[in-house]
């Protein structure tokens, strides 16, 4: 048996970018991307359910973010975890990755008892991969990134094959441990259709919050206890539930990066000598590159 | 502010008894912002037998090396690297340490940074020492960490204006790496390692590594692909054009992503720089990330069917057109007068 904790993340579309998503004090302004599952802890989460099919044990994910993520950890459902926790707090806006590791690492000590902690390497919109480690180390925990597959899992020893530059490597990990996934490891499972119609009905405090204060016949303690009962309870944790949070080390007056000037870009090149596709076109270049000994 | 010391250190990352390149890179480049600060320039290196590497750093600008050389640290594994790196970081407080963003610089540099509490950023394309107002507060000699961020539209300037510790990572081949002609021999400060019951949490069981066959930095002529070929079969064109002209193939980010090409030929910003006598860039759109990556080229020519493609912004030849029709053409055209 063993207890997983997924780091995931909800990411802005980086592929498809419109309008002003940078704000004045250079932060992202994330309500105007589309946002998805980071893929890399897609795959992430399908490891973890991998442990959890072969040798028993949960899967919990956690994401730090705005209210709105609870989309994905519905996904996360979807796809088979046994439970999910939304990390969120206005006091944890414009975090760094120092910042961000340092809540997921106050979050995961709160949840406890796990053996592993996964993550996607990096995510798209920072593509930094700095967050496991960071947590890692805040952890006390040994890491093995750039994981593609767990081999064996033997008296509390994971055999893990991952990428380095230039090859492959297979180390001996003693749990707990964290690893961070990479891309192309494991094809993440499609949604079971039976788990999206239990799910897609699980709560947040927050929606829980306003179906209370929009009907006066429910009363929220309840709620929540009916919501746990049913398992459809997305736990939600701020600054008041992570007790011990040291408040100067998180959001933007905890980060120690700090974004100084954020320039559109400028090109700066010269006009391109236009050559027209043609034999005369190509075969003038050609004879250009050849005369100042650039081809040939 | 706290005072703070003018040491500028970089990892050098060491395989199998040899220096990595791209920490050479970064002991030029640190020797230039060490020139800015009045500061030394440190190597610090660790392994097994790794003295000569020590010793070699001088001809990249190193002031001076400090070396752990211990069977544990032999190869790269991350609680005995960290826990001996957190450790000289937080004795000596550096006023700036650079890894290399590979595999190993990208996951020991955040456990140090995290430790440390230092400001890191990762795959920065410049660095520079500046005075910074920031916030209505002066500082004095701060790093500017520059990198392209999201989706490339930007281009962010990162700072760690409280923290006595500023970290950054970069990619092999951002920096150029040269030999001094008159370098000085450094001193070597040996460091003890001293074993912990965590050393071995992590053991390597196998290791396979090959040399990459890929030289697309020594590469004089380059042929890159784009997602713009719209299929692997497409893809081919660069290969024959590549063969064609005596080039190396290189391939987007986005071509990457696509399977058309391996990522070991991505020219950009998280792929490799290139500087060659002549790159060929086709049916690459040119976003600020893949442009970081190749617009120091000596000549470059887009191919593409866009004509406001930014590709353009940056090339010295600019041909609109479909690359199916045009590159078997130049091929032809190239061999014929060649002959």
């Amino acid at each position: 048996m063993f207890n997983s904790i997924v780091m995931v993340k909800q990411v802005p579309d980086t592929a498809n970018i419109t309008g002003k998503v940078m704000k004045d004090d250079g932060t992202v302004n994330r309500a105007m991307l589309p946002a998805i599952f980071n893929h890399e802890d897609k795959e992430a989460l399908e490891l973890a359910l991998q442990v959890k099919e072969q040798y028993g044990g949960t899967v919990s994910v956690i994401t730090m973010g705005p209210p709105r993520a609870s989309d994905m950890l519905k996904e996360c459902f979807y796809m088979g975890a046994d439970k999910t926790y939304l990390i969120s707090d206005r006091k944890f806006a414009g975090s760094d990755t120092l910042a961000t590791s340092y809540v997921l690492s106050e979050a995961i000590d709160h949840i406890g008892n796990f053996d592993f902690v996964f993550a996607g390497r990096q995510a798209i919109d920072g593509d930094t991969a700095q967050v496991g480690p960071q947590t890692a180390e805040k952890l006390n925990l040994s890491q093995v990134t750039y994981v593609e597959e767990i081999e064996k899992i033997e008296n509390s020893v994971a055999r893990i094959k991952r990428k380095i530059d230039g090859g492959q490597e297979i180390v001996d990990a003693a749990l707990p441990v964290l690893l961070t996934v990479v891309k192309g490891a494991q094809e993440p499972r499609p949604f079971s259709a039976k788990k999206i119609m239990v799910y897609k009905n699980a709560k947040t405090l927050l929606d829980l919050e306003k179906m209370a204060n929009e009907n006066s016949l429910l009363n929220l303690d309840e709620l929540v206890q009916e919501y746990k009962d049913k398992k459809l309870y997305i736990e939600t944790l701020s600054t008041t539930d992570l007790s011990d949070i040291d408040i100067t080390r998180i959001g933007l007056h905890g980060s120690p990066t700090k974004v100084h000037k954020v320039e559109s870009v400028v090109l700066t090149g010269g006009e391109a000598t236009k050559i027209e596709p043609t034999q005369e076109g190509l075969g003038s270049l050609i004879d250009e590159l050849l005369n100042n000994h650039i081809l040939g | 502010m706290k005072s703070v010391t003018k040491e500028v250190w970089v990892f050098i990352e060491q395989h199998d008894g040899k220096a990595a390149d791209v920490s050479l890179e970064l002991l030029c480049k640190g020797r230039k912002l060490a020139d800015r600060l009045n500061g030394v320039l440190k190597a610090i290196v660790l392994g097994y037998n790794v003295k000569n590497i020590a010793e070699k750093t001088f001809k990249y600008g190193a002031d001076s090396a400090i070396l752990v050389d211990h069977p544990i640290v032999d190869k790269y594994r991350p609680l005995p690297y960290s826990r001996m790196l957190n450790k000289l970081v937080n004795e000596h407080k550096p006023r700036i340490v650079l890894f290399g963003a590979t595999v190993v610089g990208r996951g020991l540099a955040p456990r140090v940074a995290s430790n440390t509490v230092s400001g890191l950023t990762a795959d920065c394309t410049e660095l520079v020492i500046q005075d910074v107002t920031y916030l209505k507060k002066d500082y004095k000699d701060l790093l500017l960490q520059i990198r392209p961020a999201f989706g490339g539209n930007i281009i962010a300037t990162i700072i760690t204006p409280d923290n006595p510790v500023q970290m950054a990572t970069v990619r092999e081949g951002v920096m150029e790496m040269h030999e001094l002609e008159t370098p000085k021999p450094v001193t070597i400060e040996e460091v003890e390692y001293i074993e912990d019951s965590t050393d071995d949490l992590v053991k390597i069981v196998e290791q396979y590594r090959e040399e990459s066959k890929v030289n697309l930095k020594g590469a004089p002529i380059i042929v890159a692909g784009g997602y713009g070929l719209g299929t692997k079969e497409n893809f081919k064109l660069i290969h024959d054009l590549a063969e064609a002209v005596g080039g190396e193939v290189a391939g987007s980010r986005a071509a990457v992503d696509a399977g058309f090409v391996d990522h070991d030929r991505q020219v950009g910003q998280t792929g490799v720089t290139v500087r060659p006598k002549l790159i060929f860039s086709i049916g690459i759109s040119g976003a600020i990330q893949h442009r970081a990556g190749m617009q120091d080229a000596n000549k470059i020519i887009a191919i593409n069917t866009d004509p406001e493609a930014p590709i353009f912004e940056v090339a010295h030849y600019g041909i609109v057109g479909k690359a199916e029709e045009i590159i078997p053409n130049f091929i032809d055209l190239y061999k014929h007068k060649l002959k």
